[in-house]
């Protein structure tokens, strides 16, 4: 039986595993998965984008932070068969035509990350904060990323790269 | 000439002597005109762009074609013995390849003992079984239907509760033993004849490392070679760890970590999940992960030591002239301790010291390294002392400091310092902060219930670096560069430096020099730990550097048939008279030729000691119907010897800054005394920083060279910024309060608490 698509049909799939389609970096997918699979690991184990990282795998430290339909979300606390067709953004598909998004280039240069673990969650904060707030303060940039650990503590450069992003935003 | 020579290197407080292979001869000093190219000029991380579009690759990144997934059963106890295990109801789940126990593993020699499983399992988080399974879930199912059966033994998990009489005695000897003790003069005579004296006692909690990163390892063999990605500090130290435990050449051993998300000393060498990984990868011929939840790490993967401390100090004249310091560590089931008596050692010249300092076995997870182990507790305890000792005796502290902070030489071996600017850290850091504006008893805060005031508190700490460590240069027939050398970046900016050393002594481009690292493949190289990594590796790639410059130099004499002695190499190409021809268009004319530079680590001299010294100045403001702390400033002001980039440098200290104040304030591990165990095993339960928690960070450097210590002048900076942050934060809020808080971190119970001793009130 090929599964419904609707919503309504998406809870009644399952258990086992079942196809579901998103859109994620602009580009339509189908993943075949469990409904009980999280996003975060749909994206990692099935699509490969593991620029999303895994750190608690409970909500507690952004670190697996991507967008759907443009808000940031926690993966890890997100079901993927919840996305079914909606719009799924992560740190893989922000560059393009080889050129960083602003926010990247911002973090590269203020320095705005150590080991680098945290960064694709602290980036996908600040991307979406500056799609509501243009020019950020820097009080802004500390609230959109007050979900966003970073054990390095590289936290001073991150809000400096929000601060700074907003200003030379992609002509 | 190859010779043997002899080193002395510190290594976490630890001095040890020895002996280097080297050939030929070590460098001059770098020079320090302020016309390096590269040196001491702020540069963008080299691996930025991988880090910032999530290219970089993780050892929890690596999905191998047909890869297993390992997972580890853990002792819900906190002390049994482990009589049966039933791994029949796990076996028979469909994508169950293997459980491993103690009943079925082989002898695998894991940090003194000779097993991985234990027959007593001591700790709750202990490893007692491990699964490996076709997917991650079918590994964990398995978890749950494996039957264990535990014979309970009865535990303790508090440092001062294992200490006492009643607590069951987990060694043959105790619980205690000393693990180090250090007297020079007459304390008990000092202290009869000073004019004040303090005799208080300070405890630190245990801190849980929690680098975003969990520990973890994918292992995968050939029949021929184990490969093991492993998400560490140090490649070399896995692939000994591995050989001692599954008994195969070195040769047969890679080990390779080329992104890490942190590490904090946590991931030092060898876990049980790499062998886990490597058992089961060399059983099954496949690649195998294993890689920690972040349980895990909380309960199994270290942490440091909390410590009970007791001081007595005493004054005399307006001088400290005794110190007594006892020290007692929770090193859990490890078995060694960090000596936070190190600072009380070393860090002030002060004729009669008496340290003594005791190791704990109790219930609890192992410690391990955490970024400067022993002195971040060591100098809370003493640094805070000194302030109370200066109180008492009616003295500036940072007046009674400068006292005792212009020493040449280290007081326990007499060696001369190679350099030392302690007394600077003071005057950029008082300056900085307003040292002028603090008053005794603080001032009004900026609401009637909050008061204000300025603490400081001081560090020394190794960073020296040593030998061995090599590397190597190499010039391709292109003019293209790639620096091959033994060491990992994790995260500190590793790849970053050694590329500028590498171009600025070579002569070419930063974008030239691609950085290979992280691969024991490669040439040796230490540990990225102790803050030793430039002071050890970077002399080395500057020696490959100037071999490999050397040689192409010779080279371009012949094709361009004009003496050596007229040729530079610059900024990629040979300069002759003005005439600059590309490094590529030179090589080129000599197909296929590569060179390849070489360098190594030459010695440490003997006779001579390698530290860093910093002061760190804080204010903060209390609210004392609260009890809670906000910091508002800190200026660290470090003396580290030569920077290389001082981007990345602030970076770290920034960094170092922030765990510290993680430590002072918010984070430690809380465990059930009668259940063993950790009620804080999650990021939400223990509290590191957020972005809301950071003040104000104001980083200055000495920045002058140490040409004594090495070839290039710099000595290490991991560990320096975290060091005396809880001291001065301490020091701020006993300014502004009149209240001591001597329990790390001063949650604001134990402000409260303080305040209420002390007699203040709203």
């Amino acid at each position: 039986m090929p599964p419904t698509i609707d919503r309504r049909g998406a809870a009644l799939r399952g258990p086992s595993a079942v196809d579901v389609a998103l859109e994620v970096n602009g580009e339509r997918v189908v993943v075949h998965v469990p409904p009980r699979r999280t996003l975060l690991d749909a994206l990692r184990e099935q699509l490969g984008l593991t620029g999303t990282k895994k750190v608690c795998d409970e909500g507690t430290c952004g670190a697996c932070t991507v967008l759907v339909d443009g808000r940031p979300v926690y993966s890890c606390l997100t079901l993927a068969i919840a996305c079914e067709n909606r719009r799924v953004e992560t740190i893989e598909g922000l560059a393009k035509d080889g050129e960083l998004h602003p926010v990247q280039r911002a973090f590269v240069d203020t320095d705005a990350f150590q080991c680098g673990f945290c960064t694709p969650g602290q980036v996908m904060s600040i991307v979406a904060l500056l799609r509501t707030v243009p020019q950020p303060t820097e009080d802004d940039v500390k609230r959109a990323v007050a979900g966003n650990l970073c054990r390095c503590g590289a936290y001073p450069n991150i809000v400096a790269a929000g601060v700074s992003a907003g200003r030379r935003k992609r002509t | 000439m190859t010779r043997i020579l002899k080193s002395i290197e510190e290594f976490e407080g630890e001095v040890s002597e020895s002996l280097v292979i080297v050939d030929g001869h070590d460098l001059p000093p770098a020079r320090h005109d302020g016309g390096s190219p590269e040196i001491g000029r702020s540069r963008r991380r080299i691996d930025a762009t991988q880090r910032v579009t999530g290219r970089a690759r993780y050892t929890q990144d690596l999905y191998l074609a047909g890869m297993l997934h390992a997972r580890i059963l853990r002792s819900p106890h906190a002390r049994a013995r482990v009589r049966r295990i039933d791994t029949k109801r796990a076996e028979a789940l469909p994508g169950v390849r293997g459980v491993l126990h103690r009943f079925n593993t082989p002898k695998t020699p894991f940090r003194g003992d000779d097993v991985i499983f234990r027959e007593e399992v001591r700790f709750v988080g202990e490893e007692v079984c491990a699964v490996a399974a076709d997917d991650e879930d079918t590994a964990r199912e398995a978890l749950a239907l494996i039957e264990v059966d535990y014979e309970r033994l009865p535990h303790v998990v508090d440092l001062e509760e294992a200490l006492g009489d009643v607590a069951p005695q987990l060694e043959s000897d105790g619980n205690v033993s000393e693990s180090g003790s250090h007297k020079r003069g007459d304390t008990k005579r000092a202290l009869k004849e000073a004019d004040v004296a303090v005799d208080v006692t300070y405890r630190t909690s245990t801190q849980l490392h929690n680098a975003l990163e969990t520990h973890g390892a994918v292992a995968l063999y050939d029949g021929e070679m184990l490969t093991v990605w492993e998400s560490t500090q140090h490649v070399f130290g896995v692939r000994t760890g591995l050989k001692n435990a599954l008994k195969l050449p070195y040769s047969r051993i890679r080990v390779i970590c080329d992104y890490m998300g942190g590490g904090f000393g946590a991931k030092n060498g060898v876990g049980k999940y790499t062998i886990v990984a490597s058992l089961f990868a060399m059983r099954f011929g496949k690649a195998v992960r294993c890689v920690l939840t972040r349980d895990e790490e909380n309960l199994a993967a270290g942490n440091r030591s909390a410590t009970l401390q007791q001081l007595r100090l005493g004054a005399k004249g307006g001088r400290i002239t005794a110190i007594e310091h006892t020290s007692w560590s929770n090193s859990g089931q490890g078995k060694w301790i960090a000596n936070p008596t190190g600072p009380t050692n070393t860090l002030y010249e002060v004729a009669n010291v008496n340290t003594r300092s005791y190791k704990v076995v109790t219930n609890a997870g192992s410690l391990s390294a955490f970024r400067a182990p022993g002195y971040v507790e060591g100098a809370f305890a003493l640094e805070s002392a000194i302030d109370e000792l200066a109180e008492a005796a009616g003295v500036d502290p940072l007046t009674l400091r400068r006292r005792h902070a212009g020493a040449g030489k280290d007081p326990i071996t007499g060696n001369r310092y190679s350099d030392k600017h302690l007394l600077e850290c003071y005057r950029i850091g008082a300056k900085e902060i307003g040292w002028d504006r603090r008053r005794a008893g603080g001032t009004r805060g900026s609401a009637p219930h909050r008061r204000r005031g300025i603490g400081m508190a001081s560090q020394i700490w190794g960073g020296g670096g040593g030998p061995p460590a090599y590397a190597t240069v190499h010039v391709d027939p292109d003019g293209s560069v790639v620096l091959t050398a033994g060491t990992q970046d994790i995260g500190t900016g590793t790849r970053t430096v050694l590329a500028q050393i590498c171009a600025d002594e070579l002569g070419v481009e930063l974008d030239d020099v691609r950085v290979q690292i992280g691969d024991s493949a490669g040439p040796f190289g230490p540990m990225s730990a102790g803050s030793m990594t430039l002071a050890s590796v970077g002399p080395a790639v500057r020696l490959a550097a100037h071999d490999a410059r050397e040689q192409l130099l010779g080279a371009a004499a012949g094709v361009l048939e004009t003496p050596k002695a007229e040729l530079r190499l610059e900024a990629g190409a040979i300069v002759s008279k003005g005439a600059r021809t590309p490094l590529g268009e030179v090589l080129g004319k000599v197909d296929n030729n590569t060179v390849i530079g070489k360098g190594i680590r030459f010695p440490n001299a003997d006779d001579l000691a390698q530290k860093t010294f910093s002061a760190q100045f804080a204010e903060v403001e209390v609210d004392v119907r609260t009890g809670e702390i906000f910091v508002e400033r800190i200026v660290a002001a470090l003396d580290v010897g030569r920077i290389v980039n001082p981007l990345t440098a602030a970076s770290q200290v920034e960094g170092g800054v922030i765990q510290g104040i993680g430590f002072a304030l918010s984070e430690e591990r809380i465990v059930d005394r009668a259940l063993g165990r950790v009620m804080s095993g999650n990021l939400e339960g223990y509290k590191v920083p957020t972005v809301k928690d950071v003040p104000t960070i104001v980083v200055k450097f000495v920045d002058r060279p140490d040409r004594r210590a090495n070839n290039l002048g710099a000595k290490g900076l991991g560990e320096p910024p975290i060091i005396p942050t809880a001291a001065a934060i301490a020091n701020a809020v006993a300014n502004a309060t009149g209240a001591r808080v001597r329990h790390s971190p001063l949650t604001r119970a134990r402000v409260l608490e303080a305040l209420a001793l002390a007699g203040i009130r709203d």
